[in-house]
């Protein structure tokens, strides 16, 4: 059997790992600097397409044409994604049940986006074994339902990848521990990433993982944790300096990522300062832990009753769970820790890197599939119930959550007036009673149906959810015992001619040649380099001399001249001589910013007191 | 193939849970769709569905009342889906609670005060909820317990009428959760897994 990969396409960062066959030990394949963790980040540019770090570097500069946090429109329609748009620098528009996202007069869908990320580690893990990479184990979060599942599976296809499987993420994760000490028991996974929320309840036996009950949330991690301390921030500076910043994408932007290393910072030390020069002033604030646990205090313990109710689902309570581990960048943050641990009352194992844990788990499960692993399996659960709308609107559940996959369910269908060749149904997945408070799925239409008087008809529909927790339907009419046809439109969702274009379209999405991608990085870094002088010029003219000022607006005139030529060298040179020009400059200003900070942290001390 | 077939055991209800999870692990690992990756598409559709049959067999058989409804459709020859078996119908003897019990119900339905009731009101709905739950326990332990007993020890004569107390029994269970299910929205204590005691 050709190679399987295991990817983890994260909302913030993605990685690419496989099962070392002479060691059984999975490992993560790091790019050509080394790095493992390659951001979910795609920037749209004349050149082609930027991403991963590249690509992040573009977030204050190009923010209408940077695309992150993508995972999070995933499966969407623009009704369950519109409130947060606001907080999204590029434009996200309804279609079709979907989401387009426009860049310039460009329109691109999620799951094209993603990808552009899943190419990267498609070509990542090439260029490592040197061979062509075809098939790819994808997690996902647990609580995605079908649409969302669909939708990633749709974005393999299109990066060129054959998806053997979509696995969940915390029951990965728990592969990955598993393999290294297999224990006995009931194991609790919490994982919290950067935009999803999910926590898993598994029996660990002779090597079968079986989940008995999962929730979750696919709306919340850690981009809700760094908007809670944006808007904070926003506030702080409407008070300090009078002005409102939260339309300007690109101060939005810098905050944002000021904001998330704060946060980081934060889950080490006790407080950290927070530095923003923007063109008019330079923003400074002290944060400490406990104003930041004030701010996230009601996020986190969001996530307490999906834990609760997982357990209630799987008939037991916090006492009966035998080890807790932590997945997912934001169960780093001390507070979350300190909950998790409240609840169960246990101490978690957070041993493997919570950033690494689930693509090593993709890849002990896509080893399982390729038959070098016989002795663990993986039974994994459906997260929501799957059910049909019936007369009046009133769902009648078909498949009930938590029922372990592959799963099906059989139901009869008739005709209601005499000669009647058609049936629909309306197919939804959710815990609400009406069907308009679930989640619709598809509409299927049953055609061919031998004209009858109303009632004779007896057409058998098979609702089968397979092992990626994707549903799969199939009719028969039992007299004739002929398969029915059936359509499918898929309430959210790219339809299978959608795919095969876009397929063909991904050339168009063609990673920037590394030359075209050295000159954007060299032209980004001179722009950085210019709005700092600029400002540095503006509020710190009075702190050097006349010649010196001449010198800096020379070196920066070069600059500007050398920026609009295709000469990457020349641009860096120069960018290296205004830096140097400001020096001296950027020392100055930078005691001075001290002692403000100072003066300013002394006048909040005696405030206190 | 029914749910017992599967397993390859009697159409009995008294199955050690321990038991029954270690032939599904067996069944699981012989049959998982995961170790038959390099079959077929023909055979790996059959492997699909046989998985598929082997996890809801496993469903329906673990649970003790499951198991019961389960069986009852079975005998009943109403072997389409999981779901509700029996519609819901008041034990006889609790028609007159019931009656008062509905009555407090709509009363604080139509209020407006938070939680929607007055404390005696809410002391009296408490002590209706306990004595219906009693009840529903009562239910449950006849439902697994002597009726269980009676189905497996039974000739085919007596195995009718264990079907008939079957239904009845579970009718009145349904009933009972669904009213106490009321009682707790009317009390504004809506407690976490409440739509899974409405659905199952």
């Amino acid at each position: 059997m050709s190679r399987i990969v295991g990817i983890d396409l994260g909302t913030t960062n993605s990685l690419v790992a496989y099962v070392d066959e002479k060691t059984g030990v999975p490992r993560v394949i790091p790019d050509r600097d080394g790095q493992a963790l390659l951001p979910s980040v795609v920037s749209f540019v004349s050149e082609g397409v930027l991403v991963g770090a590249v690509a992040k570097r573009q977030l204050v500069r190009r923010p209408e044409s940077t695309v992150y946090s993508v995972k999070r429109l995933m499966g969407r329609g623009y009704e369950d994604v519109k409130e947060e748009l606001c907080y999204l620098p590029f434009k996200v528009l309804p279609c079709e049940g979907i989401v387009k996202i426009l860049i310039g007069s460009r329109e691109v869908t999620p799951p094209e986006v993603s990808a552009i990320v899943l190419k990267s580690l498609k070509e990542r893990a090439e260029a490592h074994f040197g061979e062509s990479i075809e098939k790819a184990v994808i997690t996902v979060p647990a609580y995605f339902n079908d649409s969302q599942r669909q939708a990633t599976k749709d974005a393999g296809r299109i990066a060129g990848l054959d998806v053997v499987r979509i696995v969940n993420e915390p029951t990965a994760a728990s592969l990955a521990y598993g393999l290294q000490r297999i224990r006995e028991g009931v194991v609790a996974v919490y994982d919290l990433g950067g935009g999803t929320f999910d926590i898993s309840i598994l029996r660990v036996q002779d090597g079968v993982f079986e989940v008995l009950a999962t929730n979750g949330n696919t709306h919340l991690g850690g981009d809700d944790f760094d908007r809670a301390i944006v808007m904070w921030l926003l506030d702080d500076i409407r008070e300090k300096h009078g002005v409102y910043l939260g339309r300007d994408l690109e101060a939005m932007q810098e905050l944002r990522l000021a904001a998330e290393a704060a946060k980081i910072r934060l889950s080490a030390e006790e407080r950290t300062v927070l530095t923003i020069p923007f063109d008019a002033f330079t923003y400074h604030r002290e944060i400490t832990r406990g104003e930041l646990e004030r701010l996230l205090e009601r996020l986190v313990d969001s996530t307490l009753l999906p834990c609760r109710m997982a357990l209630a689902d799987a008939g037991l309570a916090s006492a009966d769970i035998d080890e807790v581990v932590l997945v997912g960048g934001s169960t780093r943050v001390p507070l979350v820790r300190r909950r998790v641990q409240e609840l169960f009352g246990k101490t978690p194992h957070s041993q493997l890197n919570p950033d690494e844990v689930v693509a090593l788990g993709a890849a002990v499960q896509a080893h399982i599939l390729a038959g070098g692993i016989t002795n663990m399996l993986l039974l994994d659960v459906t997260p929501l119930s799957l059910g049909i709308e019936t007369l009046g609107g009133i769902v009648s559940v078909l498949i009930p959550r938590n029922t372990t996959i592959p799963t099906n369910a059989r139901e009869l269908f008739t005709t209601s007036v005499d000669g009647q060749r058609i049936v629909d149904m309306h197919v939804v997945q959710g815990e609400r009673e009406v069907a308009k408070d679930c989640r619709s799925l598809a509409r299927f239409e049953l055609s061919g149906i031998d004209p009858m008087p109303a009632g004779m008809p007896k057409i058998e529909v098979v609702f089968l959810i397979d092992a990626n927790g994707i549903l799969q339907v199939t009719a028969t009419e039992l007299r004739t015992g002929k398969a029915a046809a059936i359509e499918v439109k898929p309430t959210y969702g790219l339809s299978e001619a959608d795919v095969g274009r876009m397929v063909e379209e991904s050339f168009t999405y063609a990673e920037a040649d590394v030359e075209a991608r050295l000159l954007i990085e060299a032209r980004n870094e001179a722009d950085t380099v210019i709005t700092h002088v600029e400002r540095a010029l503006g509020q710190g003219r009075q702190l050097v001399g006349a010649d010196e000022r001449e010198t800096i607006v020379t070196a920066l005139e070069t600059l500007r001249r050398a920026r609009a030529t295709d000469d990457r060298v020349l641009i860096r040179e120069t960018t290296t001589g205004l830096n140097r020009a400001t020096e001296h400059l950027a020392e100055l200003m930078m005691d001075a910013a001290l002692k403000g900070a100072l003066a300013s942290r002394r006048a909040d001390e005696i405030m206190e007191k | 193939m029914d749910h017992f077939e599967v397993f390859g055991v009697p159409r009995r209800l008294g199955i050690d849970a321990a038991e029954l999870q270690r032939k599904f692990y067996e069944l699981s690992r012989r049959g998982h769709p995961d170790f038959h990756q390099g079959a077929p598409p023909e055979r790996q559709a059959e492997i699909l569905a046989a998985s598929a049959r082997l996890n809801a067999a496993y469903r329906a058989l673990r649970d003790p009342i499951g198991r019961i409804e389960y069986l009852v459709r079975l005998e009943e020859g109403r072997d389409t889906r999981e779901g509700a078996t029996v519609k819901p119908k008041a034990p006889p003897e609790l028609l007159e609670e019931m009656f008062e019990i509905q009555e407090s119900l709509q009363e604080a339905q139509s209020s407006s005060q938070p939680g929607g009731l007055e404390a005696g009101a809410r002391a009296t709905l408490a002590a209706h909820r306990e004595r219906l739950l009693a009840r529903h326990q009562e239910e449950e332990h006849r439902l697994r317990g002597p009726l269980s007993e009676a189905w497996d020890s039974g000739g085919a004569a007596e195995r009718a009428d264990v079907i008939t107390a079957f239904k009845e029994a579970l009718a009145a269970r349904a009933y009972l959760r669904t009213v106490i299910d009321d009682i707790d929205e009317a009390l504004g204590e809506v407690r976490e897994g409440h739509v899974s005691h409405r659905r199952h």
